[in-house]
């Protein structure tokens, strides 16, 4: 069974291994969080939200063109299509709700290519609530319109300026101003990643994807289940809410596409269970990109979503149980996927996504089976990166 | 008899203990700061063990630690500097420092070097309670050491009876909810909370940290706990030394006087 126990581990993975100025809220959100999910009240502003602000359910669409190309039946989950771009709205709309019955009055956050600050400032917007996303001054300068966008929607975007200046660096600076502010600010971490619940609670929001899928495959092709579910993976948060609902069907193949960067052995890579041991980062016991002294590596993947040193403890649980399977797409690779998908489907992919596309090439599957393919987030924030890769 | 017990035992009052990172400003100073640290009159080193990502830690200490790592520090090098210790410094030693890097190197390798260069103490601020009870303690108690565990402002009073409890050696009070180095002097709130604290009157001793920098802040500090310690205020001193033996004696001395 692939499930967190009441201690907040995936098997070996998981768990809250925080300062104790942190234990009061870490300890607040576990005592409430499944209770407060579980409410009628609770159940019902989330699924409005996420029907009429949000756009849901996605649709789960055939990808004729494509699967021809591969001869296979693939299918897309449209989460592109959400507000605001990707699947990451699936979360902070829900610990925007969560953060209201706890009582808190401010929200902080923390963002890499800056699709889950966007997301939340955007919440924020619509709850009145103020926002504070700690983002690495390199990637402010990369991800330029994200942090724009941040400011239309009212939030304030403090960059991080210690370490590589990025991702990593980002959440350490969340999590001190949460210590700093710990009474009435809520944090709303973006990926399956951090203390317990949190790796659960995410998970749990974002699961609305496999739980669409289920239906919807079920109308198209009268089963529930594909024969393969395929999603990138970062910190994981996609990925985990695309195969939520299949952990525990052994025939749904879980595949998981990492960023290889520009190569596993390259020293320029994001291929956390290729690459990684086991380790503690941003609370929690994972796989991990480290130095044989325990010091955090920087990692590297021209997508900056999945430009993460670490990986969420259930896809560190989904990887040591061989329950999921792991490739690595470089950098190259993927982008070349993400214009072929372009030009089969109409459709440009956010990077991450585009790693997932190359998947396809990289596993074995029979003539007839079906897959699908969570395209996570679309490509417009990644319009810069396009341009200058610019093998189109 | 462990040095951190022996000390609280002679002495309740005004210790004073000073936390510096290993191998900063240069990577050889590591015991000679020491050293000056015992003849300057402080009670008790802490020895930080510097960690790419200190999420506990403000600019100062999070500058110190990168500079150290760019400076090669390791917890193999550090144990390297450190083997002949005892030598010259008679003052309980502890150790502070992130988990990440000591369960890369062993928990138990690690505990073992620890008592044998004469370590007293560890403090691993993201060890939670339960995880060092389910899978620690029997190792740090084999090797004699004295586990410290932190309280700040939201602790709550159940939770700092359990803490006292499973802790020995000394409990690292948290002046206010903030990381290292983001305040300075003492309001009305801590003061409160200093004496809540001081009334449930504990087994262990207790040391004030965080926002303690000069004599006035120690002495307050000190009224409502057994000591303080100063981390942040320490590293600005000797990161712009140019005699750190002369420096630390002054600034020490400036403390405690």
């Amino acid at each position: 069974m692939i499930r967190v126990d009441e201690k907040g581990f995936y098997g070996k993975f998981g768990g809250a291994y925080i300062p104790e100025m942190l234990h009061p809220n870490i300890d607040e959100l576990k005592e409430n969080y499944e209770q407060i999910m579980a409410s009628d009240e609770f159940q019902v502003e989330f699924r409005s939200l996420l029907k009429d602000f949000v756009g849901r359910p996605t649709p789960l669409y055939f990808a004729s063109r494509l699967s021809e190309k591969y001869g296979v039946k693939i299918y897309l989950k449209r989460e592109d299509l959400c507000h605001t771009g990707a699947h990451k709205v699936n979360n902070t709309v829900g610990q925007i709700i969560m953060a209201k019955k706890l009582g808190k009055k401010r929200i902080i956050a923390e963002t890499g290519a800056g699709q889950h600050g966007v997301a939340t400032a955007t919440v924020c917007a619509l709850m009145g609530m103020e926002c504070t996303v700690y983002m690495g001054a390199l990637d402010i300068q990369r991800q330029r319109p994200n942090v724009e966008r941040m400011k239309i929607l009212g939030a304030k975007v403090v960059p991080a300026t210690s370490g590589s200046q990025t991702l990593k660096d980002a959440t350490n600076e969340a999590m001190r101003q949460w210590i700093n502010n710990p009474v009435d600010t809520h944090y709303i971490i973006g990926s399956v990643v951090g203390p317990h619940p949190y790796p659960e609670m995410v998970a749990r929001f974002q699961s609305v994807i496999s739980e669409e899928i289920k239906w919807q495959l079920k109308e198209k092709e009268g089963t529930e289940n594909p024969d393969l579910v395929i999603a990138c993976v970062g910190g994981g948060s996609n990925a985990a809410g695309a195969f939520f609902h299949y952990y525990n069907t052994p025939e749904v193949r879980l595949i998981a596409a990492e960023a290889a960067g520009l190569g596993i052995s390259s020293g320029k890579s994001a291929a956390t269970t290729a690459l990684g041991t086991p380790g503690i980062l941003h609370g929690s016991k994972t796989l991990l990109m480290q130095t044989e002294d325990g010091q955090v590596v920087e990692p590297h993947s021209i997508s900056a979503g999945l430009d993460y040193p670490g990986i969420g403890p259930v896809h560190a649980h989904l990887f040591d149980t061989g329950r999921g399977e792991f490739v690595a797409v470089e950098d190259e690779d993927a982008m070349k996927a993400g214009i072929e998908l372009s030009r089969l489907e109409g459709i440009i992919p956010a990077i991450e996504t585009a790693h997932a596309i190359h998947a396809l090439t990289m596993i074995e599957y029979k003539k007839d089976d079906i897959i699908v393919i969570n395209l996570s987030g679309r490509g417009d924030k990644d319009l810069d990166t396009y341009i200058k890769w610019g093998g189109y | 008899m462990n040095r951190i017990d022996q000390l609280f035992e002679k002495k309740k009052d005004r210790v004073l203990s000073i936390y510096f990172t290993a191998g900063f400003p240069k990577l050889e100073d590591t015991l000679p700061i020491m050293e000056a640290i015992e003849e300057a009159g402080a009670d008790i080193i802490e020895i930080g063990v510097p960690y790419s990502d200190p999420i506990a830690d403000g600019p100062t200490i999070q500058d110190s630690n990168m500079i150290a790592l760019n400076n090669g520090m390791s917890l193999k090098k550090l144990f390297e500097q450190l083997k002949d210790m005892r030598k010259t410094v008679s003052i309980p030693v502890v150790l502070m420092g992130y988990l990440n890097p000591i369960i890369q190197y062993g928990m138990e390798n690690f505990c073992k070097k620890c008592q044998e260069i004469g370590v007293d103490g560890l403090i691993l601020p993201d060890l939670p309670m339960q995880q060092y009870l389910d899978e620690y303690k029997a190792v740090f108690d084999q090797f004699e050491l004295r586990n410290t565990f932190l309280i700040s402002p939201q602790t709550s009073e159940k939770r700092i009876r359990e803490i006292d409890e499973h802790s020995n050696g000394f409990i690292y009070m948290v002046s206010a909810h903030s990381i290292t180095g983001a305040r300075s002097g003492i309001s009305d709130e801590q003061i409160a909370y200093f004496e809540r604290v001081k009334a449930m009157q504990l087994k262990n001793p207790r040391l004030i940290g965080f926002g303690i920098s000069d004599s006035q802040t120690f002495s307050t500090a000190s009224t409502y706990s057994n000591g303080a310690i100063i981390g942040s205020a320490f590293i600005k001193t000797i990161k712009e030394s140019k005699d750190l033996k002369v420096d630390i004696k002054t600034y020490i001395s400036s403390v405690i006087q």
